[in-house]
């Protein structure tokens, strides 16, 4: 594949940014989004609008059809066994507080333990939080290594009869450790305890097979998939969305609703209350296609290059510190500068067009174990190129001399 | 913009080496702060005489040059004055970093107020306000003598 090409078909990279060449790093935040799929919502809004599910004109059904497209798609993309396994919600934090929420509802009560680990994103954490707050649930942490993995046995030390339900990542946003998530889910089921994946950091970079992996929930962020905003996914199997309450009741999807009482939809429809992100999810599928085209084994093949290259030149510079040595990773290097804020650096080096996040990546309970404030991270995309590593590279020095290092 | 308006010797200096670091025992007022979007946090302890004038004053704390050197000014600054003037000065200041192009305090020397316009190259930098700021906003907070931990983001 040619990164050029694949670089051209996203409209971002084509003006300057600031008098830069955008060198965006920042992909594990949210992705690019090329042409075909902006192109996409502009058509969806301009020649074939229509709210779907719902009215029977020629539009509504167009439109319904295209919207289920998307579903369809979704689930030979990430091989699940039935598109009624596919949810869509407004994001990947939608999706996980759906099963929080209803999971929580049926299945938690006092004194039940929800196991999550150290390096869980805000989103994985929160969400249960609230059931700890409202049921009197307890939460346990998987522990990470000093190579910032979390093991397959970490996970096993801290499971007991309470445990309900195993929430991880799949792949850690900030070490970009990638967790053994088919080891994780054959434990956890020879106890009979449900796992769910936040596939946030995986779904856009790994390949997905959820016959495969077997786990009961993944959750898919539309955003960092080269889709738009506003679009998530939550994978079920299908027992557990036949099983569970609804999330949200509204319109679309109920079954009868009288004064006396209310039965519910079918699946999907059980999950998609009220008017859904039409446009976008139609457009997501353009995503996947995208993603398709070039072949994950490629995109991961790319980006594993692009790691390899970012250690080696990063680990050559005096006083950068690269954060975690997971032996599985992902395209994230979060690293410090000794001496210099990671604020500061993100600052300097948008100076120069070079993109990154600094903070702590909605990962405050990773950042306080692995006792920083914060970290500055570059994150990887089907577009970057190792020209982009090397002006991180040179914007870094820029950095030091500004801080006299 | 100019990274070197942000980033003036002074502001380095400051930013490297807080004055004002740490926590003294006799303090009477205190307030904490912290910026959610990133994590700094600022606590900021202060001892207030009898007659309103600000003895000793001293802050803990982590965050970026621009939060460390602003804190680190700020302590210095308001060290000996009055509550009054004080408030003054902070209101001043936060007017500056927001809209207006100086400080119009008398009460500040001229000195004084070319160190605290040291501050004014994070105008350029919507996003680095809030770390210049922070600090202030907390010390208005430990007048106030407020249990409310000051947060950038509302």
């Amino acid at each position: 594949m040619n990164i050029d090409d694949i670089k051209r078909e996203f409209p971002i990279f084509d003006d300057k940014i600031q008098n830069n060449d955008l060198v965006y790093l920042d992909s594990a935040n949210s992705s690019q989004k090329p042409r075909v799929v902006v192109d996409r919502i502009y058509d969806f809004y301009t020649k074939e609008f229509s709210n779907v599910g719902r009215s029977v004109h020629y539009l509504a059904v167009a439109a319904t059809n295209l919207y289920e497209q998307t579903r369809v798609s979704v689930q030979k993309y990430i091989n699940a066994k039935d598109k009624d396994e596919i949810v869509f919600t407004k994001g990947a934090t939608e999706a996980i507080n759906l099963v929080a929420n209803t999971f929580g509802q049926k299945y938690l009560s006092e004194g039940d333990e929800v196991l999550l680990t150290e390096l869980e994103h805000h989103s994985n954490y929160v969400p249960w939080h609230f059931l700890r707050k409202a049921k009197n649930i307890k939460i346990e942490f998987a522990e990470i290594n000093d190579n910032g993995e979390v093991t397959l046995e970490a996970i096993e030390k801290k499971i007991t009869n309470k445990t309900k339900i195993i929430s991880v990542s799949h792949l850690s946003n900030v070490t970009g450790a990638i967790l053994p998530i088919k080891e994780i889910v054959q434990l956890a089921h020879s106890k009979n305890i449900p796992v769910l994946i936040d596939g946030c950091q995986g779904a856009p970079h790994l390949k997905l097979d959820m016959q495969d992996i077997d786990c009961d929930f993944y959750a898919i962020s539309g955003h960092k998939m080269y889709g738009p905003t506003g679009i998530g996914i939550l994978y079920a199997k299908k027992k557990w969305l036949e099983d569970l309450p609804p999330y949200q009741g509204g319109g679309g999807m109920i079954n009868e609703v009288k004064k006396e009482g209310i039965t519910y939809g079918e699946l999907p429809n059980k999950y998609e209350a009220g008017t859904m992100a039409t446009a976008q999810v139609i457009a997501f599928n353009e995503s996947i296609k995208f993603m398709e085209k070039i072949g994950i084994q490629n995109i991961e093949k790319h980006e594993k290059e692009l790691l390899d290259y970012g250690l080696e030149k990063l680990r050559k510079n005096n006083s950068v510190n690269i954060i975690g040595n997971p032996k599985e990773k992902g395209g994230v290097i979060s690293f410090t500068i000794e001496g210099v804020h990671p604020h500061d650096i993100a600052t300097i080096l948008d100076e120069d067009g070079v993109a990154i996040r600094a903070g702590h990546h909605c990962c405050q309970i990773l950042h306080d174990k692995l006792n920083l404030p914060a970290t500055a991270r570059a994150s990887f995309g089907v577009y970057n190129t190792k020209d982009d590593i090397d002006k991180l590279d040179e914007a870094i020095n820029k950095c030091k001399k500004i801080f006299n290092l | 913009m100019d990274l070197k308006d942000l980033y003036q010797e002074i502001i380095l200096d400051h930013g490297k080496n807080p004055r004002n670091l740490g926590k003294f025992d006799n303090y009477n007022k205190d307030a904490k702060g912290n910026n959610p979007l990133c994590g700094d946090n600022v606590h900021v302890y202060l001892r207030l005489n009898e007659n309103k004038k600000v003895e000793d004053i001293a802050f803990e704390g982590h965050g970026c040059a621009i939060s460390m050197a602003s804190a680190s000014i700020m302590t210095d600054m308001v060290r000996g004055k009055e509550e009054k003037e004080v408030k003054e000065i902070v209101n001043d200041f936060l007017g500056m970093i927001k809209e207006k192009d100086s400080l119009e305090t008398n009460i500040l020397k001229d000195d004084e107020k070319t160190k605290l316009m040291s501050l004014s190259g994070v105008k350029q930098y919507p996003m680095r306000v809030k770390c210049a700021t922070l600090s202030w906003h907390t010390l208005t907070s430990a007048f106030d003598n407020s249990d409310q931990i000051v947060k950038t983001e509302e």
